[in-house]
């Protein structure tokens, strides 16, 4: 039987990552991702958990050990936030260039300076480009759910690609929630023993990340870009798979009382559940607004995310982060884009909150869709507004 | 190698690009950058082979006469062999267009 207890999410990760047997873990501690690595390390040093834990001296080593780990062919985990994963910034392109599925959970955490150790979206931005699956969790049993998953996904022969599981710095890794582990036997079924199709062996020599010149680079380029867009397809089966095993399920792009709605709130990440309290408030007073939520951020879900709003009018995107200098903020210049060929296309109003662990309430909701109603009929000034900024 | 680079595709390459055949770089041509190649006198040459062990690339081998020769293949053309050259036996000379 499946068991529910309460647990801090960061541990509920690590126990996640401890059911999916994970062989070998490196990892650097970093606020506030380190009780994930802390309690795996534990489990290791306790004979809980069958693994080689490596301590390393800092997030760049981490991934390298990672990749390393991964071509061996072992199941590969570690997790970060923030400035660690800026420090393992460039081997993350190792990483998904190699095809090798180390799964990754970051406790997504603002960027210095001035240092904030709090949550908001500037690391998970920085990432964006770099080639992982990148899929957001809201609570502490999607994290559960979509770690194991990651590994199933991420292994498959037709993906072999490195995936990271985004959830809030604080506002889920610290808190405690009930989250239901499933049996041992149902998941070693859900991710049966994986095999690289070439590791690194002195049987059988290869050369990984070898040099490219101008000849073949864009060749690789070419066939990475393939990969990670054709994953999508992957993805959707692997959750359509946990559903029916573990009866939760998930999609690439999740709405919430969007019916009769002309106006859409657009969130990614845990603070979507605020926003549901914020909708079913407004649908309480009347208002047709509803929600949709992104849980798949690469590759980006554009055919789902056209179905999703196809009804909108206006379309109100909240960012965590900001692109400085750019158009607006980085979730809703993706959803431009997305809309750009469409003949109907609603307004797209463009919101920046919460950085550095700036709370945004239930209210704090409201006054941002009812903000975002009154610019998409007068205009603004501005290209987005950061809401809540003082001043 | 079974082909030359120039000839494959995207959907050719192996998985994360993988070189899944030990030892092909001994199939690149690094010699395809030279703009200037060494020419051997062999008149003056006392078949020393300090250009054997100077050469950078490892390119210089020694043919059945006892002289030293570089493997245009892979000579890159840095001209270190014609500078260690005690006897003055090697000259640089610039490719053609």
């Amino acid at each position: 039987m499946a068991k529910r207890v309460g647990i801090e999410v960061s541990l509920a990760i690590a126990e996640a990552a401890k059911l999916a047997n994970t062989d070998v873990v490196a990892a650097y501690p970093i606020t506030p991702q380190t009780h994930i690595v802390e309690h795996l390390a534990k489990l290791v040093a306790d004979g809980e958990l069958d693994a080689a834990y490596i301590p390393v001296e800092s997030e760049h080593s981490a991934m390298s050990a990672c990749l390393g780990a991964s071509a061996t062919g072992a199941r590969t985990f570690t997790a970060t936030a923030g400035q660690g994963l800026e420090l393992m910034h460039e081997v993350l392109y190792v990483a998904s260039s190699m095809q090798l599925p180390i799964v990754m959970a970051v406790a997504n955490r603002a960027l210095s300076s001035p240092l904030s150790v709090w949550g908001d979206h500037s690391d998970v931005m920085a990432v964006r480009d770099t080639g992982w699956i990148q899929i957001f969790v809201e609570n502490g049993q999607e994290a559960v759910d979509n770690v194991l998953c990651a590994f199933r996904i991420g292994e498959d022969p037709k993906v072999l690609l490195p995936v990271m599981v985004h959830l809030d710095g604080f506002y889920l890794s610290h808190v405690i929630e009930p989250v239901l582990f499933p049996e041992q036997s149902l998941v070693d079924k859900f991710i049966p023993p994986y095999k690289y199709p070439m590791p690194l062996h002195p049987d059988k020599p290869v050369t990984m990340g070898a040099f490219g010149p101008p000849i073949i680079y864009t060749e690789t380029k070419k066939a990475q870009e393939v990969n990670l867009r054709a994953s999508k397809e992957v993805i959707l089966q692997c959750w359509a798979e946990f559903g029916k095993t573990f009866k939760r399920h998930y999609s690439p792009i999740e709405s919430y009382r969007t019916e009769g709605a002309k106006v859409l709130l657009l969130t990614m990440g845990s603070f979507s559940e605020t926003a549901m309290t914020a909708i079913d408030r407004m649908r309480e007073k009347g208002k047709e607004v509803g929600l949709v939520r992104i849980r798949l951020w690469r590759p980006f879900p554009f055919e789902e995310f056209r179905q999703a709003v196809s009804n909108a009018e206006t379309i109100v995107v909240v960012d965590r982060a900001l692109s400085f200098g750019g158009p607006v903020g980085p979730v809703c210049s993706e959803v431009r884009s997305a809309l750009y060929d469409e003949k109907q296309k609603p307004k797209v109003v463009s919101f920046v909150a919460g950085l550095g662990g700036r709370d945004i309430t239930p209210a704090g909701f409201e006054e941002i869709v009812n903000r975002g109603i009154e610019i998409s009929q007068k205009g603004s000034e501005n290209e987005f507004e950061i809401f809540g900024v003082r001043g | 190698m079974t082909k030359p680079e120039s000839e494959f595709t995207w959907k050719d390459l192996e998985i994360g690009g993988i070189v899944a055949e030990p030892g092909n770089a001994s199939q690149y041509q690094t010699g395809d950058w030279r703009s200037q190649r060494p020419i051997l006198d062999t008149d003056k040459c006392i078949k020393c082979g300090l250009c054997y062990i100077f050469c950078p690339e490892g390119c210089i081998e020694q043919n059945a006469e006892g002289y030293f020769e570089a493997n245009l293949f892979y000579c890159k053309g840095c001209g270190i062999c014609a500078r260690e050259c005690w006897v003055k036996a090697i000259t640089m000379i610039p490719e053609e267009e």
